[in-house]
């Protein structure tokens, strides 16, 4: 075997070679890797988050629609309270306006008996006499009958 | 594929013409040169240089790492092409490996295991460019340009000793550099003196494990040059002895060898990592 300077000239050559490599070949590779292993990991990382958040907002808009309904039952079942308060309110008010009305209406009636009761009385003597004018065919004194006449008229 | 030479060269100076390297060195008169003959290679001994391989072997280190800053560099994380993505299924195979194999923390051991298996696959792969296109080509211009009779031209440079033997001796600096860093000088030294048999049988444990040390870098480098070496040499005599039905030969062999190049530069790569991995091992 010739061993001669080649030895070292590989030995030199190799040297050089693996500085470079170390210094200007490598680390682009390695970053290039890295940076796609980053992204790779970030969007792995987004995908979950996203997954977490849904997670979060499907629970967080079931808790609302549940507080919704529960708001709602509330307010119809005041709606209905409100309702049958109001209607009884109307009922009873009605109630006392009829009754009102009823009263009124009987008081009136009541006056209306009244001033015909009083008017058949104020008129009674006159009639009364007239009939007995008719069948006595004579005048007859209204003065000296006023005490029967009246009496009469309030016994009517 | 041996039409370039077969009339005129033996199968056997073909071989050694393919096995040979252009050599640029110091002549024994002093002066600096190419060999022209193999002799003339071996006079220089160590102070010469293997222009071809050494050559192929930067060329292909510095397209695969230009090209992957190129690439690097438009990299986007979003939207990947097609040439990002492969540059990426290799660098996270190479990732993979060094979070399997190496549990400490030290910034320097994924690049370096980047570096060790695209270029060594690389340079492996070269074994796959039958024997004498560019070899041939090399030889035509250094006959006329250069003045050749016969200029060798490797392409292979895994099959250079020089070349992974360099790599695996580089590790071995390393090894011996986060050994002491993480187990102290002395802490290293009990690992080698007091194992496996306790302090009183020092140089016991040192005859053991000096070797065992040794032999990291060794095999490491010789295992790659060994099989690429013997699968470059196969090529060759099947394009020397075969003749015609070397095709068939040629492309059994090169599908064998699909699975060699890229195993060899992978076997390369994980022994870095577990090496390394041990030196950082604190003393037990």
């Amino acid at each position: 075997m010739d061993i001669n300077l080649t030895i070292i000239g590989q030995s030199v050559a190799f040297a050089i070679f693996v500085w470079f490599c170390h210094r200007y070949v490598w680390p682009l590779f390695a970053n290039v890797l890295e940076e796609r292993k980053r992204t790779i990991a970030d969007g792995l990382e987004a995908a979950a988050q996203a997954e977490r958040k849904l997670e979060t907002a499907s629970r967080e808009s079931a808790q609302q629609l549940d507080e919704a309904k529960s708001s709602a039952a509330g307010i119809i079942d005041q709606a209905n309270r409100r309702a049958n308060q109001i209607v009884d309110e109307a009922k009873q008010q009605a109630q006392v306006e009829a009754e009102r009305i009823m009263t009124a209406a009987q008081a009136e009636i009541e006056q209306e008996a009244n001033r015909a009761r009083e008017e058949l009385r104020a008129q009674v003597s006159v009639i009364a006499i007239a009939g007995a004018e008719k069948i006595l065919g004579r005048e007859v004194d209204q003065a000296a009958n006023e005490e029967m006449l009246s009496q009469l008229a309030a016994e009517l | 594929m041996a039409e370039a030479g077969a009339e005129s060269q033996t199968v056997q100076e073909y071989i050694v013409h393919h096995l040979s390297y252009l050599t640029y060195g110091r002549h024994p008169d002093g002066h600096w040169g190419l060999a022209h003959t193999p002799e003339e290679a071996a006079e220089m001994g160590f102070m010469a240089i293997h222009v071809d391989t050494m050559g192929w072997s930067i060329a292909l280190g510095a397209a695969f790492l230009l090209w992957f800053r190129r690439v690097g560099l438009r990299a986007s994380a979003d939207n990947p092409g097609p040439i990002q993505n492969f540059v990426e299924s290799v660098f996270e195979f190479v990732d993979n490996r060094v979070t399997e194999g190496f549990s400490h923390k030290n910034s320097l051991i994924a690049p370096l295991a980047l570096t060790v298996f695209v270029w060594v696959l690389l340079m492996n792969a070269m074994d796959l460019v039958p024997v004498d296109w560019i070899t041939g080509i090399a030889a035509l211009i250094g006959e006329h340009v250069f003045g050749f009779d016969h200029m060798p031209f490797k392409i292979v440079p895994t099959t250079d000793p020089n070349i992974t033997m360099g790599l695996s001796l580089s590790i071995f600096v390393l090894i011996i550099f986060y050994s002491i860093k993480h187990k102290g000088l002395g802490g290293f030294f009990g690992e080698l003196a007091f194992h496996p048999f306790g302090k009183w049988m020092m140089p016991f444990n040192l005859m053991i494990e000096i070797p065992t040390l040794l032999a990291k870098p060794i095999s490491l480098g010789l295992r790659l040059f060994g099989n690429l070496y013997a699968g470059e040499l196969l090529f060759l005599l099947i394009a020397g002895l075969l003749g015609l039905y070397q095709l068939p030969a040629h492309f059994v062999w090169a599908v064998f060898h699909i699975l060699v190049v890229p195993l060899q530069a992978f076997v390369f790569m994980m022994l870095t990592i577990v090496y390394l991995n041990a030196a950082h091992e604190a003393a037990h």
